[in-house]
């Protein structure tokens, strides 16, 4: 509640800064200070359970402590996405403060996804989320990619709407009390209904769309690849991430007493995601799209949470948040600074920027899952809930499969790094500053505490 | 202060992982390896100490229980029994072997290179001793990395891929024996900590071997936990990285790799895979050791026509190897005291063999068999170690290894007659190929390339010389370290009847 509203509030408070303030730096820091204290507020409201305001909202929203904690994962991950990579939202265009607020409105729309109750909130929660997304992917107006990006999200991201709010429609439909909440909804004891079943599948593929589940992903690696990198790095992570909350969220509360009747679904698309997204990074030169489809092959592996649905899902699915967000953002603030974005790119880093080299290869060693790193701990909490599951055992075969491939396009990267020579002198976009290095040595530091101690995140679900 | 604040398991796992981050931050070579020898011979020196405290009344100076990851039935849990002990003791006597055998080559960014080997002495250190089933995975894993980064800076010309293979090779072996790991750790009972928490299931190693698996569920999880092992050791047909690997990585890493690395396939074995799926070790039993067997051969087979004389050594192995894994397997006292003594054995034999012939490439550059010759008149000192070494390696009696060997195929021969005459061939095969490698490198006429060769330094003499001093030693009197593994054996077995 808080997270909502503040968010809400600072987006407009960063809008008119823009209209306010000329220096181009003060919005940055505004937009630091406008994270920390949304932070606090949810915070507080963790501990607590206190919120600072009294509204009345008919049990449409659900703030437990499960749901806060994403929220405070989300903020954290937008904090540390500010640090490394806020100057180079200033690089952008003219319009810092606009940017900093669509920031803040997609975070609005974080926290509403994160504690819907009915569909009609999950719904508009989405939307809040998206439209910011296709802005800020087409901010780079003068480049014609980024502009193509945007409307090709903005026209597929449409069309998945479309699809949920039918989707809605059907179940609202075959709910015989005519009602929104999610808990609500009439399954019954055999098959379900027509109306239902056809309502759930239509959630499904839309919500599939949000996390770029194959195969309904074929937007993403265009999109990705077209937006500002600095754009991409926050719609890779924690909106990505807070889509995969929502989906589980809602198929746990709505659907999740019928769980057997469309576990195949998540197992069909579970594997295609895995396949398609770590087959194609392997043959990609761009490191930056290379990212786009291992943000696929994350979204393969964050899936598992959906279809084993127990407790230690739900706690793999925060820490695979934090791991998974840390890691790419700390990647993509590496990337945003090198000038060219193929992996040649990267020979020789070991050598002229040693700090970057080493966190960008803690950053990697994490996504691929080696022990020590959060990446480990988050994969091992998913394989974990799979196998507790019991169906289907073989998809978690094919799961650790496809992660040893993943091995190979990460570790191109740290090859190039550290094993070949530059050709030339690497050119930076930016001067890499010795703040810059330290919060990537934090970054860095903090993924492993998390792969050695994820209680951190996770204890607190036992308090 | 022992068992109070320290034991032995934590000291031989901290010395060598504060030592190797202390030594990326040393600009001096020099000082970089006196770090380095230092802080070897410091956990050599606690691994003999610690075998003076092997009885079970010093528990406390050989086991620790750390709360760590306790909400999910794990700790952070070390400690020493037989298997352990051995080989423990085997790193701890490689490293200080290696790191002096190494000392006279250089190397760019030293620091890093004995930063790094100092860490995978302690992820060795820490796969020995785990008690724990996620500690062991963790430091599986962490032993892994730094080698992958050894190899891949320092090695030959196509390291780069030849290194990622045997990465990837690994990496997947040891994911499914995640999978395996977990499915166990699942079926395992309630786990009560000192502190009164009650945790569902449990990743101790007890609770591993008493864990509720029907045979149906063992004979799958086997696998899962077998090819891991097996891609380690390796065992025929998961050996395809390692002739490569040994051949392209820098000679100090390739010994690392040969002489204890395989070794932890060994140890998995022993102490992950056999007493907890004792089912289907035995439903098994006969397939794994027909791959053994058949690896001996086919490698011994290669050996015989190989010239790259770093891939002799390395197809040699893994005929070795393979008689290990099989007389493992038969599961019987002999057989297994006989693996026992011959893992300790082969690390150190094998060492030896890898210092010789980094000699040979270092000086010469040449690693192709048929094109070296007359090293004898040259180097008469070297060739008189290397003959003896050599000559342990086809375990001739009075060397270590005839000891080793001789219980493995006393063993073997109770288990099945004609495995023991299979792998006998093994040793016919292994005698043609070491002294056909003997007489074309040391013996014959000097050429143009080996005409410059000198006879060995100090430091060389001084390592070779303790090799060969242990090979006599333990081929005369093997006795101690029967005893040492003696009741770990003697517990696999009895866990097997």
């Amino acid at each position: 509640m808080n997270a909502i509203i503040f968010s809400a509030i600072w987006g407009i408070v960063m809008m008119f800064s823009g209209v306010f303030i000329k220096s181009k730096a003060v919005p940055k820091y505004l937009a630091i200070l406008g994270i920390v204290l949304i932070f606090i507020a949810n915070g507080i409201e963790l501990n607590s359970g206190a919120s600072f305001f009294s509204l009345d909202v008919h049990e449409m929203l659900r703030t437990g402590s499960f749901n806060l904690s994403f929220i405070a994962i989300a903020l954290a991950c937008t904090l540390v996405y500010f640090l490394l990579s806020g100057s180079d939202v200033e690089k952008v265009g003219p319009h810092v403060g606009e940017y900093f607020a669509l920031i803040f409105f997609v975070l609005c729309g974080v926290a509403l996804v994160a504690t819907f109750n009915t569909l009609l909130l999950l719904f508009i929660g989405i939307e809040i989320l998206s439209i910011p997304l296709y802005i800020l992917t087409g901010s780079d107006k003068r480049n014609l990619r980024s502009n193509e990006a945007a409307l090709k999200y903005f026209l597929m991201g449409a069309f998945s709407t479309g699809i949920m709010l039918m989707g809605i429609a059907f179940i609202y439909g075959g709910t015989p009390n005519a009602s929104f909440f999610i808990n609500n909804i009439q399954l019954g004891t055999g098959k379900m209904l027509v109306m239902i079943a056809v309502g759930m599948v239509m959630l499904l593929v839309a919500m599939s769309f949000k996390v770029s589940a194959a195969p309904f992903h074929f937007w993403t690696p265009d999109v990705y690849d077209g937006a500002p990198t600095v754009f991409t790095s926050f719609m890779s992570t924690i909106v990505k991430v807070a889509g995969f909350f929502a989906f589980v969220r809602l198929f746990e509360n709505a659907f999740g007493s019928v769980q057997p009747q469309w576990q195949k679904l998540i197992v069909i698309i579970t594997v295609a995601t895995l396949l398609i997204g770590n087959v194609t990074a392997v043959f990609q030169q761009s490191v930056k799209r290379m990212l786009a489809y291992s943000s696929i092959a994350q979204a393969g592996f964050m899936l598992l949470a959906l279809f084993a649905l127990n407790q230690q899902a739900k706690e793999g699915l925060l820490l695979y948040s934090a791991a998974y967000s840390l890691a790419t953002i700390g990647i993509f603030a590496v990337l945003i600074k090198m000038e060219d974005y193929t992996i040649d790119g990267f020979k020789g880093l070991a050598k002229q920027q040693p700090v970057l080299a080493l966190t960008a290869t803690v950053f990697l060693l994490s996504l691929t899952g080696i022990p020590l790193t959060a990446g480990f701990q988050s994969k091992f909490y998913m394989l974990m809930a799979a196998v507790e599951n019991g169906n289907h055992f073989w998809l978690v075969i094919v799961a650790v499969l496809f992660a040893a491939i993943s091995a190979y396009y990460y570790f191109r990267i740290i090859q190039a790094m550290y094993f070949k020579e530059a050709s030339q002198d690497i050119v930076h976009t930016t001067e890499i500053s010795t703040s810059f290095k330290i919060t990537l040595v934090l970054v860095a530091i903090l993924i492993i505490v998390l792969g050695v101690y994820p209680e951190f995140i996770i204890g607190w679900q036992y308090h | 202060m022992l068992g109070t604040y320290f034991t032995f398991p934590e000291l031989m796992m901290w010395l060598p992982l504060v030592a190797g981050i202390l030594c990326f931050f040393i600009k001096k070579e020099s000082a970089v390896k006196t770090v380095a020898i230092l802080a070897s011979l410091g956990t050599l020196a606690v691994s003999v100490m610690s075998l003076f405290y092997s009885s079970p009344k010093f528990i406390t100076y050989n086991n620790v229980n750390y709360y760590w990851l306790k909400y999910l039935g794990n700790s952070f849990n070390v400690g020493l029994d037989g298997t352990g002990r051995i080989l423990t003791l085997l790193t701890a006597i490689a490293f200080p072997i290696i790191f002096i055998a190494i000392a006279k080559s250089s190397y760019k960014k030293a620091s890093a290179f004995y930063g790094l080997m100092l860490l995978t002495q302690a992820g060795l250190m820490g796969v020995f001793c785990s008690v724990d089933a996620l500690l062991f995975y963790f430091c599986w894993e962490l032993a892994l990395i730094p080698v992958y980064f050894l190899c891949s800076k320092w090695g030959g010309e196509k390291r780069i891929q030849t290194t990622f293979k045997f990465f990837v090779y690994t990496f997947t072996g040891s994911l499914l024996m995640l999978i395996g790991i977990i499915y166990v750790y699942l079926h395992t009972g309630p786990r009560v900590f000192e502190d009164g928490t009650h945790v569902l299931h449990s990743f101790a190693l007890n609770a591993f071997y008493n864990a509720n698996l029907n045979a149906s569920e063992q004979n799958w999880l086997f696998w899962l936990f077998f090819v891991a092992f097996a891609i380690k050791m390796p065992v025929f047909p998961f050996h395809t990285w390692q002739p490569d690997t040994y051949d392209q990585s820098p000679t100090g890493v390739t010994m690392v790799l040969s002489g204890v690395m395989v070794k932890m396939g060994l140890f998995g074995v022993i102490r992950w895979l056999i007493p907890v799926f004792p089912l289907a070790t035995i439903h098994f039993s006969h397939l794994v050791m027909i791959l053994s067997i058949a690896g001996i051969i086919y490698a011994s087979c290669i050996a015989i026509v190989q010239d790259n004389l770093k891939k002799l050594v390395a197809y040699s192995s893994i005929a070795h190897i393979g008689l290990m894994c099989a007389s493992l397997f038969a599961m019987n006292e002999m057989s297994v005291q006989g693996v026992m003594l011959q893992m300790f054995n082969h690390g150190i034999n094998i060492i030896g063999l890898w210092i010789v012939v980094e000699m040979v490439e270092r000086q010469t550059g040449i690693k192709s068999i048929s094109q070296l010759g007359g090293i004898a008149s040259k180097a008469p000192v070297l060739t008189i170690m290397l003959v003896i070494i050599a000559l342990a390696n086809i375990a001739l009696p009075l060397t270590n290894a005839f000891a080793g060997e001789f219980l493995m195929f006393s063993g073997l021969y109770r288990f099945n007659a004609w495995y023991a005459a299979f792998a006998g061939l093994g040793i016919i095969l292994a005698a043609v190929y070491t002294l056909n490698m003997i007489q074309k490198i040391f013996y014959g006429d000097v050429n143009t390339i080996t005409s410059s060769v000198k006879d060995i330094a100090w430091n060389e003499k001084l390592i070779l010389g303790i090799i060969v001093c242990i090979i006599f030693i333990v081929g005369v009197y093997p006795q101690p370290l029967i005893e040492l593994t003696k009741s770990a054996v003697e517990n696999l077995v009895g866990k097997m009847n």
